[in-house]
């Protein structure tokens, strides 16, 4: 009996504690979209996903430190890295970076990811450049600019 | 031709697979004496399909036959014929294919080393692998054929990813899978004593050399994914939490309490209903972990293309087995009585501690590798759950586990008389306090409370282990082979929480940008940059950098990392290089030209990492000393050694 009692107050214990390390230590996802409309609490770790502008990315020569800006065709966020980029790492492929906002805008990452795969486009990262190319079409045509489908491989296309 | 004839052989086997299940289960069901002698020959002919269709895909992929799509996908002319061979499981359909030829093979294995139980019995359990064989088998050739072919044929292959370009892939998925599927034997045993009613002590003994042979593959399986991420992913991690590793890891949590409350249910009869349940969850979380790799849901360096129709099949087949499974429970839950009692200070109830830990770890994991699918299906946000959840809610069921452990060898079956035990505890504690806190204190200097906890403890567990071996040789007694597997098994564990509690503890990394001749000092060794040059694959160009590691001055390595580009998928890829010193691994990452003539390097030292493998490996000896413990063979279950043998062979 006290075997019995012992079990569950350990479970439920056990269960307590996954549950408040997982309140705490669990990422959100957020597109640069969001970022840019405010949704992310102030000071907050997450993750930014979208693609690596073509062009944006720069270092000053010799440096471990990277600038790119990550976007999603609807709104862009200037990122900066220091340290070595993962392989697959490119300008115009889907990219994930962990960290957090500075106050004047630009997202610190702390860590890179570009997923070892070619094929492999993260799939939140895939779902909101799906959104967010939907908008952004929809936008232009009716402002009558000339949109410009963004030079974009489909997830799983292999590019 | 010869994928045509693969594919026939494959679907033969799906015929003789559905027989073998009928046979096995409707023959001793209806008394049909003649089914039941049907079973074997049906096993025997699906094992010899199933070989003869992996043959085939195997001749397709070293005879570049391009006509064939998973080829075609997968090869290419200019790869080396060592990695063709291996390509056949290096994608979602050969993948498959290789996880039915094994279950095939265990199934012979089963086969044969039930000549000793009951004839009925026998044919219950290949029924019900037949069962599983089947579903595999219709999954394969429904959704997933490897042998369908292209019109017109491709003039090359696309290349096997050249991530999988790499000994790693001919060891790691035949072993992690000869781990996987060896727990639907365990599960088989279970459905096969549900269906008969007879639940007693004797099923749990006949089980029990195949769950730990099937444990200690995992186990072996486990580790070799951890190296082969360590070495070649550039990281430098040896475990990522990745839902991958995951699916592999949580049946091995799960299987690891099966051993032990198998121990239970065997010498007492007790926690005969756990017992069950537990064997269908290892084997549940087994076809989970292929249903999460292969419907590529989740987030994974593994994961291959989705296909929605294989992951509604794969939840369907897992519904249909494990629902199955729970309702035979269900059905024979009233026949399971356990008579016997224990005392709490008594080993039932120490493993009873181990089984509810090890599955609440098991489910700390599940929870934390299915949230981000529960959390976007709901609409909760797109959540990622990573390391600073699973390392301290993991630790948090692991060290009570290790603490426990020591204390728990010392306990008798059902009587807890632990005081004449009290002072040798004491006295090995207080030595490995010693110990722990000198390796973490002394060794490494700035010590960290984690590193000499798990030191303590994991010296705790060798010294306490070591008490009885030692003390019955002194005596000159014999040990047991199973005691001294489960010796070997606990003195592996040891180890590997020493190694884990320190690698977490005094890791260094860092990030470095040097130009040829400059020299980078970090965690006590001078690393200078020699430059880059050019090196020539047999199908990719690389850059090779050269980089001379030295300790206050004195020589130690000089390693080469480099970084790939493969012709056919243009993919780059990073080799590290590492060298082992002092018990310390050195790896080196070469990252990119960052212009001005420098480059970017990743340089990181953990000590001990590779006590993590090498203490794995010792687990799964210990588990194969168990396994071919004479007591398992005089009870009738001969050849569980020689099965997991033959299974290796395979592998």
């Amino acid at each position: 009996m006290i075997l019995v009692l012992g079990i569950i107050a350990g479970v439920s214990i056990a269960g307590a504690l996954a549950l408040s390390a997982f309140r705490q230590n669990v990422t959100f996802f957020f597109d640069p979209s969001e970022v840019v409309a405010g949704k992310v609490p102030a000071g907050e770790r997450f993750r930014l996903g979208g693609m690596v502008t073509k062009g944006s990315v720069q270092r000053a020569p010799g440096s471990l430190e990277v600038r790119f800006v990550v976007t999603d065709f609807s709104h862009d966020v200037p990122v900066t890295y220091s340290g070595v980029l993962p392989d697959l790492f490119r300008e115009g492929a889907g990219v994930v970076a962990h960290g957090t906002m500075r106050p004047d805008g630009t997202f610190v990452a702390d860590e890179v990811l570009a997923k070892h795969d070619e094929k492999y486009m993260p799939p939140e990262v895939a779902r909101s450049l799906k959104r967010h190319r939907g908008e952004s079409r929809a936008d232009s045509s009716s402002a009558g600019e000339s949109a410009t489908p963004p030079p974009v491989a489909a997830p799983g296309s292999g590019s | 031709m010869l994928p045509e004839l693969g594919h026939f052989a494959l679907i033969l086997a799906l015929l003789l697979a559905g027989l073998q299940a009928l046979f096995g289960i409707a023959g001793p069901w209806l008394g049909r004496e003649r089914w039941v002698a049907a079973v074997t020959p049906a096993v025997a002919g699906q094992a010899v399909m199933v070989s003869t269709a992996v043959a085939c895909l195997i001749a397709s992929f070293v005879g570049n036959d391009f006509s064939v799509s998973y080829v075609a996908e997968n090869s290419n002319t200019a790869l080396p014929l060592f990695y063709r061979v291996a390509a056949m499981w290096g994608a979602h359909e050969g993948s498959l294919l290789l996880w039915i030829l094994l279950l095939a093979l265990w199934t012979v294995a089963v086969a044969i080393g039930s000549s000793g139980l009951p004839q009925r019995f026998a044919a219950r359990v290949l029924g019900v692998l037949g069962v599983v064989s089947f579903g595999f088998l219709l999954f394969t050739l429904a959704t997933s054929n490897p042998f369908l072919r292209l019109d017109p044929p491709a003039p090359d292959g696309r290349d096997l990813n050249p991530i999988l370009q790499d000994p790693g892939l001919a060891v790691h998925p035949p072993i992690l899978y000869t781990g996987y599927v060896g727990f639907a034997v365990a599960f088989a045993f279970a459905c096969a004593a549900m269906l008969e009613g007879r639940l007693d002590q004797d099923w749990a003994r006949w089980t029990r050399p195949w769950t730990t042979a099937a444990w200690s593959f995992l186990t072996c399986g486990i580790a070799l994914g951890s190296f082969w991420a360590y070495y070649e992913l550039g990281w430098g991690g040896f475990w990522f939490w990745d839902p991958v590793e995951n699916a592999s890891f949580m049946p091995w949590l799960v299987g690891t309490a099966l051993v032990h409350s198998l121990a239970v249910t065997d010498k007492r009869g007790l926690f005969k209903s756990w017992t069950l349940l537990l064997a269908i969850l290892a084997f549940s979380l087994s076809m989970l972990g292929t249903f999460l790799v292969r419907s590529g849901v989740l987030v994974s360096v593994h994961s291959f293309a989705a296909d929605p129709s294989r992951g509604i099949f794969i939840l369907v087949f897992l519904i249909v087995m494990i629902g199955g499974a729970l309702a035979l429970y269900a059905w024979r839950a009233p026949l399971l009585k356990s008579t016997a009692g224990f005392e709490l200070g008594a080993r039932e109830s120490f493993l009873l501690f181990n089984n509810v830990l090890l599955v609440i770890a098991a489910g700390t994991v599940f929870a934390g590798t299915l949230a981000p699918l529960i959390s976007d299906a709901l609409k909760l946000g797109t959540v990622s759950v990573g390391p600073p959840y699973f390392n301290p809610t993991f630790l948090m069921s692991m060290l009570p586990l290790i603490a426990l452990l020591s204390v728990g060898i010392h306990a008798n079956w059902k009587r807890g008389r632990l005081k004449d035990k009290q002072r040798m505890l004491l006295y090995t504690f207080v030595v490995a306090a010693v110990l722990g806190c000198g390796l973490a204190f002394g060794v490494y200097y700035r010590g960290k409370l984690l590193s000499a906890v798990g030191a303590t403890l994991g010296m705790w567990i060798v010294l306490s282990s070591l008490v009885d071996p030692i003390d019955r040789w002194r005596r000159g007694l014999s040990v047991p082979r199973a005691v001294l597997g489960m010796t070997t098994a606990h003195l592996g564990l040891a180890l590997a929480v020493i190694a884990l509690t320190t690698v977490q503890s005094f890791t260094t990394e860092r990030d470095v940008a040097l130009s040829p001749g400059e020299t980078a000092s970090v965690g006590g060794y001078e690393f200078r940059f020699l430059g880059v040059q050019p090196v020539e694959g047999p199908n990719y160009d690389a850059l090779g950098g050269t980089v001379e590691v030295t300790r206050h001055g004195a020589p130690v390595a000089l390693l080469k990392p480099q970084k790939r580009s493969y012709w056919v998928q243009h993919q780059v890829t990073s080799e590290t290089a590492i060298k082992m010193h002092h018990g310390s691994n050195v790896l080196i990452a070469l990252g990119e030209s960052l212009g001005a003539g420098r480059w970017s390097l990743r340089i990181q030292i953990r000590p001990l990492v590779s006590l993590i493998w090498l203490a794995a490996f010792i687990m799964a000896v210990g588990g194969a000393l168990a396994a071919t413990d004479r007591r398992y063979r005089a009870a009738g279950a001969p050849a569980g050694a020689r099965a997991a043998v033959a299974a290796q062979g395979a592998a």
